[in-house]
């Protein structure tokens, strides 16, 4: 079993050939699974039975002579807050238990028709809504490389079955950082694309303005290879760009000659000192490649968080309105619709959900919408208008993912506004619309890994994968 | 303007709100049919049901009714944006409805009432149809005594546009005339049935007393008006209620009131309260609306001709008024267009109109009967072939059979009208024959004609022309 | 004219209103709880009061795009029992619902 691709280009690339089978790769999987899923739960459901049938299929495709697709027998997890036919997806939450959708969410779709094999539905904090997966009614995730610590949110499963080896890749979905800082505590790369790439067409909303499906891999190339896959127009998503797909994959080894990589200046502080180190020698490693590093300023991302935080919970108040027990998912007992509506969601959603759409409802109600939400939305504009300005300078900008490695469970569970500092340096991405990614480089405090994020004006993916290709590549020295 | 005064100097002050269903095939945002009297929750999608993780898309064919009805109304048709409407209720599926707020697409027309009358629209907006409860147990079949209530979501979606008057209609005559050539247009342009029995049009009347050049009033929402009758009948009665309510001291409660059409009145059906709180906010799942110039033009020029010009070129060709009960009936069931096809098989005009008003009720717009059959009865009975009974029985008989050859079945039931100088030697042969009538008749006793015209019309087997032979008779008298 | 401040806390009052308007049904203790907690998130919000907003548009939509139109054209429906099948009561063909007190 030694000789088993581990990548999913690999994978693909050998089950496409006939050298291995889909089958032999999906146990290998499983049984990483069975070893270790007891410790890390990162799935709610997984899928074993479908998988084997999935894989039979394709391995007889393959002995057929029948064309089969670029993710051929390569081992995929979901997320739990994307909509799979006839399979349960719950969005790690009481109020949707049991639920099995009767559609699938075009990325779905996508990605079988690629030839990819679903494993299982991974956990997160519930709607999406938090940095650390301990929001899950399911009971938390754990960080593969340390137990005691989380995986990073709210897509830790997804990060966590990529990293334990789970999975060959998985897909995750990034509001203010939830694809991106737990694939750099989990030290796997993920990606958040710019927002329309990816069709959003049966992700279960948590923010529709911020939501971006992206994916998690062990290689930059994996990453941009699902990142094809899943992107390029869908009719059913008003959003969506009417783009085709970039072509990613050759951009990983382009090099960054001559590109210009900005450094920002007045980023906010609170960082731990290893971080920022890394982010110092992920500098060097790029000038030493020819980039010309610039200096930027963004003076206006010290008030995304506060933003984010109004804009975020205000959309999310209405997405979550429809949990109201009359079409599917929890109802309370009561003898009165809005008492049965009261009760349902009450004892349907969790603490940190309950939160938000209390907040949201608060920013957008008669009398505060203008001192709220609307002064939020301004806010929103000055941060692209920043990212505008700098753009005319250098073609992606870095900076840490998270300004922390992976951190034991409890922490912050307390504190929401120190679990909101989590995604300082992510949210301005999806404020702007950008895309941005984290590439695992290297280590910090206890030897646990540190994701450099590189962002990139919107459909600018094709400069941040040279950016990461060439991290990477240096990455791997360092390890 | 002091006919429009109510008792004791009052002025009535009524604005209407009008939805009506646009004939589409689907729904505003997905698609699953757009269809009255299916089975229960048949016509349902994921955006239908406003299913976890479903994105609504926006149907063209709605845009451009909508489109052909504010050009209709005179509105200036704009730039647009789509708002979420927030509220809990067990037919709007997603919590949340989705219309236009702030920047509706149509704005600042006026209709005119066939009178003359100039009726401002404040705007006319696209919006989404809720589903349908059914509430069971108790009495009446009301919500209120209900046990629980069943909800169909097959008009959730149907695309509706809200016509929204300016507070200009001073009688409920002109809000009945307001109403009328509303569904006039909206059936002429072929932007919805408008059949207000079956709700796919829905009149809401803003009703309320002042005195002449005072400020408004408070004003009362009747709902519930459910026929062009209705619309009079109930502002009749608010308005009297009021009136009533002031004289005697007491303030006019601003509330929603529901017309109970059996017992002819209103009651309080729910009081505006300050917890109508709909904390609307821009649909992030949807885009701008905003039709080009080019755009507009395209759908102005394939605009049907409105009523109030075919009124005028029926009236034109005919010689009947505008304002006459067949020009109007005839252009209302849209079968101006038939009387132009007799016309133009060489028939009469005038004599067309009465035709096809009388006994094309049951007919469409386009009658199954050809048009150059009618067009050769009209010309026989218009050159004395026939009399205008027998010309009655062979109209019935087409009619009846779809068509048919005038000349050939007057032929075969014997049907001809007598040349005049027969009918004279007939009417000679009767005045001989009852000399006593014909004295009485001379001596100024009208009565006494009856009996002369019978023994003729006997005489003449039907073939004579009750008109002609008392012509004959008049002049015989004063010869 | 200035738009109105954030600086202004949150009070219980607000957040027994705000729980009604989501129909989400919150104890005393939870009143008092999701009081302190929105008021320390709020509070961060008053830093945006030192900028100048004025003359700012608000921005509205994360890529621009407009005029994204379907054709009239019909899809395939939903299975009507599956659907009902993940109710958590139907009857008749529909859902069911308990009595409703008060209109929307």
């Amino acid at each position: 079993m030694a000789s088993l691709p581990t990548t999913a280009a690999e994978i693909a690339a050998a089950v496409s050939s006939g050298s291995v089978t889909a089958s032999e790769v999906l146990e290998q999987h499983l049984a990483a699974i069975t070893a270790r899923e007891t410790d890390v739960h990162a799935f709610n459901l997984i899928t074993t039975d479908t998988a084997r049938q999935h894989a039979s299929r394709i391995d007889a495709d393959v002995a057929a002579g029948k064309p089969v697709g670029v993710l051929a027998g390569v081992p995929l997890a979901l997320k739990d807050n994307m909509c799979t036919h006839g399979v349960e997806t719950t969005c790690s939450s009481r109020i949707l238990q049991g639920w099995k959708p009767p559609y699938d969410a075009t990325v779905v779709q996508r990605l079988r028709d690629a030839g990819a094999i679903m494993v299982g539905k991974t956990n997160l904090d519930e709607f999406a809504m938090g940095s650390s997966t301990e929001n899950s009614a399911f009971g938390p995730t754990k960080n593969p490389l340390d137990l005691s610590r989380v995986p990073g949110g709210s897509s830790g499963g997804s990060a966590a079955a990529v990293a334990a080896g789970f999975s060959a890749v998985s897909l995750g979905s990034d509001t203010g950082g939830s694809i991106r800082q737990p694939a750099a505590l989990c030290g796997v790369v993920g990606v958040k694309p710019t927002y329309g790439l990816v069709s959003r067409y049966g992700l279960v909303a948590f923010a529709s303005s911020l939501d971006q499906i992206g994916p998690f891999a062990n290689t930059v190339y994996d990453a941009a290879l699902v990142t094809e896959v899943i992107a390029g127009h869908d009719s059913m998503d008003s959003t969506s760009i009417p783009q085709p797909a970039p072509n990613l994959r050759s951009a990983v080894s382009q090099g960054v000659a001559r590109m210009r990589i900005g450094r920002v200046t007045d980023l906010p502080g609170g960082a731990e000192p290893e971080v920022m180190q890394r982010l110092e020698d992920a500098f060097e490693v790029l000038a030493a490649a020819g980039a010309e590093i610039v200096d930027v300023t963004l003076p206006s991302i010290e008030y995304a968080l506060t933003a984010y935080y109004l804009i975020a919970p205000a959309e999310a108040s209405s997405n979550l309105a429809r949990y109201d027990g009359v079409r599917y998912g929890l109802r309370a007992p009561a003898s009165e619709v809005n008492a049965m509506y009261g009760a349902t969601r009450a004892a349907g959603f969790g603490d940190e959900v309950k939160r938000r759409i209390m907040l949201g409802t608060y920013a957008l109600s008669a009398g505060y919408f203008d001192a709220y939400y609307g002064k939020a939305l301004k806010v929103r504009r000055l941060i692209a208008d920043d990212f505008d300005r700098a753009y005319t300078q250098v073609d992606a900008i870095l900076t840490p993912t998270s300004p922390m490695v992976a951190f034991p469970f409890g922490d912050k569970v307390e504190d929401p506004m120190a679990m909101y500092l989590c995604d300082v340096y992510t949210i301005p991405s999806n404020l702007a619309g950008h895309p941005a990614m984290s590439v695992p480089f290297g280590t910090g405090a206890h030897k646990l890994p540190v994701g450099i994020q590189i962002m990139a004006p919107a459909l600018g993916e094709i400069p941040m994968f040279r950016v990461a290709g060439v991290l990477e590549d240096a990455a791997r020295g360092l390890s | 303007m002091t006919d429009m005064l109510l008792h004791n100097g009052w002025e009535l002050v009524v604005g209407l709100e009008v939805h009506v269903e646009l004939a589409t095939k689907t729904k505003l945002f997905s698609g699953s049919p757009n269809r009255f009297g299916d089975e229960p929750n048949t016509n349902i999608d994921p955006v239908t049901l406003g299913l976890p993780g479903a994105l609504p898309v926006l149907n063209q064919h709605a845009v451009e009714l909508a489109m052909r009805i504010g050009i209709a109304l005179n509105c200036t048709v704009q730039a647009s944006t789509f708002h979420r409407k927030n509220y809990f209720y067990p037919d709007m599926p997603k919590a949340y409805q989705i219309s236009q707020y702030d920047q509706p697409l149509n704005v600042n027309g006026f209709l005119m009432l066939p009178g003359g009358v100039r009726i401002g629209v404040e705007r006319a907006h696209l919006e989404e149809d809720t589903g349908k409860s059914t509430h069971i147990g108790g009495a009446t079949g009301r919500i209120h005594g209900s046990e629980y209530s069943l909800i169909d979501f097959n008009r959730a979606g149907v695309p509706l546009v809200e016509i929204v008057s300016r507070p200009d209609i001073r009688t409920s005559e002109q809000a009945r005339q307001y109403v009328t050539e509303l569904r006039a247009i909206l059936l002429a342009v072929g932007a919805s049935d408008a059949k207000m029995e079956e709700g796919s049009m829905r009149v809401d009347a803003n009703v309320s007393v002042r005195k002449p050049g005072a400020e408004l009033g408070t004003r009362c929402e009747i709902k519930n008006v459910n026929s062009v009758r209705a619309v009079g009948r109930a502002i009749d009665y608010e308005a009297r209620r009021q009136i009533d309510m002031i004289e005697n001291g007491d303030r006019v409660r601003q509330e929603t009131r529901h017309w109970d059409d059996g017992e002819g009145r209103t009651h309080t059906l729910r009081v505006k309260e300050d917890a109508d709180d709909y904390r609307y906010f821009l649909e992030p799942d949807l885009v701008p609306l905003a039709p080009s110039a080019k755009w507009i033009q395209t759908v102005k020029d394939n605009m049907p001709p409105l009523p109030a010009a075919r009124r005028a070129h029926l009236s034109a060709i005919t010689g009947a008024s505008e304002e006459s009960e067949a020009v109007i009936v005839v252009v209302e069931r849209g079968q101006d267009d038939y009387i132009h096809e007799v016309v133009a098989a060489g028939g009469d005009a005038g004599k067309a109109l009465v035709f096809v008003q009388q006994a094309f009720a049951d007919e469409t717009a386009q009658p199954r009967v050809p048009a150059k059959d009618i067009a050769a009865l009209t010309v026989m009975e218009r050159d004395g072939k026939i009399t205008s009974t027998q010309s009655k029985t062979l109209l019935a008989e087409i009619v009846a059979n779809g068509g048919g050859d005038a000349v050939a079945l007057a032929a075969a039931k014997g049907f001809e009208a007598l040349d005049n100088s027969a009918a004279e030697k007939m009417v000679d042969d009767v005045i001989a024959a009852q000399p006593e009538a014909w004295a009485k008749y001379c001596a100024g006793e009208e009565k006494a004609m009856g009996a002369l015209v019978g023994a003729i019309m006997k005489l003449s087997q039907g073939k004579a022309d009750g008109k002609v032979v008392t012509a004959i008779l008049q002049a015989r008298r004063t010869a | 004219m200035a738009s109105p401040s954030s600086g202004s806390s949150i009070s219980a009052a607000d957040v027994i209103k705000v729980s009604r308007l989501a129909r989400l049904d919150i104890d005393d203790a939870q009143v008092e709880h999701f009081t302190q907690q929105l008021a320390k998130v709020l509070e961060h919000f008053t830093d945006v009061d030192a900028l100048d907003l004025s003359d700012v548009q608000p921005m509205t939509q994360a890529y621009p795009l407009s005029n994204v139109l379907r054709q009239d054209v019909e899809q395939p429906c939903l299975d009507r029992d599956e659907v009902l099948a993940a109710a958590p009561h139907a009857e008749d063909g529909r859902f069911r619902v308990p009595t409703i007190n008060g209109e929307a």
